[in-house]
């Protein structure tokens, strides 16, 4: 298992070197203000990381991230399950998740600035709004096949709701949890980036729209790159191992 | 121990509703019995009858039905305490053997030593730390009996539980489950289809007729547990119990 993983880290790696050859290719017949080169791009990332202004920046937007990441899983969870176990508030609700559901990203952000003004509460609310609805949908389908076996051992042994919940549902529900914060992870920077930008004035997102504007495509792409790694670094930090840990019962 | 009263069951009517092209069933139909304290009782009945029905019932997982169940109690304890072996061992995957029976328990139960007790008397001590999934299916099913032994249940129910074993280890298992209740005596409802198990196991068996379950008739056996193993005493309680069933058919 352990040869398979380091196969697959050193195949890894040279798809990230082939990509890097291909952009250093791109790089050398464009306008360099366009398409900056690699060793370009290298150069900004490490002045930006000199003098401070991107581990702050990246600090600021990884706080919101987690903020707004922890709110949209608890709030989805909660009625995912909800929702999954009752199917008359499902009834109920289905239309209101098919339109939250469809909603684009910016719209809620606009409004709840809108709202709100131009605050933090504002910014991470319209963060986990975005989210939500994905949660409740992935949880919703894991609730719905929760196995009746276990919840009647629970009933007759008379575990009660909080006990129920945190030793047999959760655990159950563990790869639908697993499964809606990989993908809620990915989701909820994208969105952190564009609240920053159009409300915020600092994070990742109001760096590279101050980037646009200066038409600076090395800092955007020092920016972008060394946020998806830190991203990347969670990931398989985090949730990974998090992942195994709950999984190591399986045979 | 408080003393402990007896369990009165009075199912009138058991009905599931139609479903799709399936029509309503009458699943039980007046369907009374009382099980005295520190009986052992078994319910006899052909398969799908409706004696897991029944036990839902008693066990207050299925509250939809017409009648009344007054659970067995011990005089010092708010509410009666039911174990219950499934057909299935029902383990939790997730949570080891040790953690399986530790769930159930209240926290002076957890220290009272009785699971380590249990354990040791069904060989299990050894894989306290073992996921069930890595269990024989003898040893899960042995794990679900410690489960429902280590709640001090006022009411023991069973369903089918030695079910789809073999002969065996279904009679190892048998020997066992009486080792541990005669050790731990409470009321025990025991669900079964198969009249010798009833033969073996029970102090009274009820006989059901097929669906809906009514009660056919009652048979107390007194022949003292360890005499019952030998093949014609082991036929004549089977005949007492089934009279119409041929010669040795199970």
């Amino acid at each position: 298992m352990t040869a398979t993983r380091l196969a697959g880290a050193w195949q890894r790696l040279l798809s990230y070197g082939v990509l890097l050859l291909l952009w250093e290719l791109a790089s050398l017949g464009a306008d360099p203000r366009k398409l900056p080169s690699p060793q370009i791009v290298a150069g900004v990332l490490i002045d930006a990381i000199a003098d401070g202004s991107l581990p702050y920046h990246i600090g600021v937007t990884l706080g919101r991230v987690a903020l707004s990441f922890v709110l949209a899983m608890a709030i989805g969870v909660a009625l995912g399950i909800a929702m999954g176990q009752r199917p008359r508030l499902d009834r109920f609700f289905d239309g209101w998740l098919v339109l939250f559901l469809n909603v684009p990203a910016l719209v809620t952000i606009v409004l709840c600035y809108v709202w709100f003004g131009l605050v933090e509460a504002a910014a991470i609310a319209a963060v986990a709004l975005n989210k939500i609805p994905n949660v409740i949908v992935t949880l919703r389908e894991g609730a719905r096949a929760l196995n009746r076996d276990y919840l009647e051992v629970a009933e007759v042994f008379r575990l009660g709701r909080a006990k129920t919940l945190r030793h047999i549902v959760l655990p159950e529900l563990f790869p639908f949890i697993v499964a809606a914060a990989r993908s809620g992870l990915a989701l909820v920077w994208k969105i952190v980036l564009v609240v920053e930008l159009l409300g915020r004035s600092n994070g990742v997102g109001f760096e590279i729209g101050t980037f646009f504007s200066l038409f600076d495509v090395a800092g955007i792409l020092a920016y972008t790159i060394a946020f998806a790694a830190v991203i990347q670094l969670i990931e398989l930090a985090l949730l990974r191992p998090l992942e195994r840990r709950a999984n190591q019962w399986r045979r | 121990m408080a003393p402990v009263s007896e369990l009165l069951v009075d199912i009138r009517l058991k009905r599931f509703p139609a479903v799709g092209q399936a029509p309503t069933v009458i699943a039980i139909q007046s369907l009374q019995f009382t099980v005295r304290s520190g009986e052992f009782v078994c319910l006899l009945g052909p398969s799908g009858c409706g004696k897991t029905t029944s036990l839902n019932i008693i066990a207050g997982l299925d509250r939809d039905f017409e009648g009344t169940v007054a659970l067995p109690r011990a005089a010092d304890r708010p509410r009666p305490v039911i174990g219950y072996v499934f057909q299935t061992p029902r383990l939790l995957p997730w949570r080891t053997v040790e953690e399986n029976i530790a769930l159930v328990l209240d926290p002076a139960q957890a220290r009272s030593g009785i699971v380590d007790e249990l354990l040791k008397a069904t060989g299990l001590a050894e894989f306290r730390q073992t996921y069930p999934e890595r269990l024989s299916v003898g040893m899960a099913r042995r794990a679900a009996l410690v489960r429902a032994f280590a709640v001090s249940p006022d009411l023991l129910l069973m369903d089918e539980p030695f079910v789809s074993l073999d002969e065996s280890t279904a009679e190892r298992l048998r020997a066992l489950l009486l080792e541990i209740w005669q050790a731990r005596p409470t009321t025990v409802l025991f669900v079964t289809h198969d009249t010798r198990e009833a033969v073996q196991l029970a102090d009274r068996v009820i006989v059901l007729t097929p669906s809906p379950a009514m009660v056919q008739s009652i048979v107390a056996i007194d022949t003292p547990r360890r005499d019952r193993a030998a093949p014609d005493v082991a036929e004549r309680l089977r005949r007492l119990i089934m009279p119409a069933a041929p010669a040795a058919s199970a």
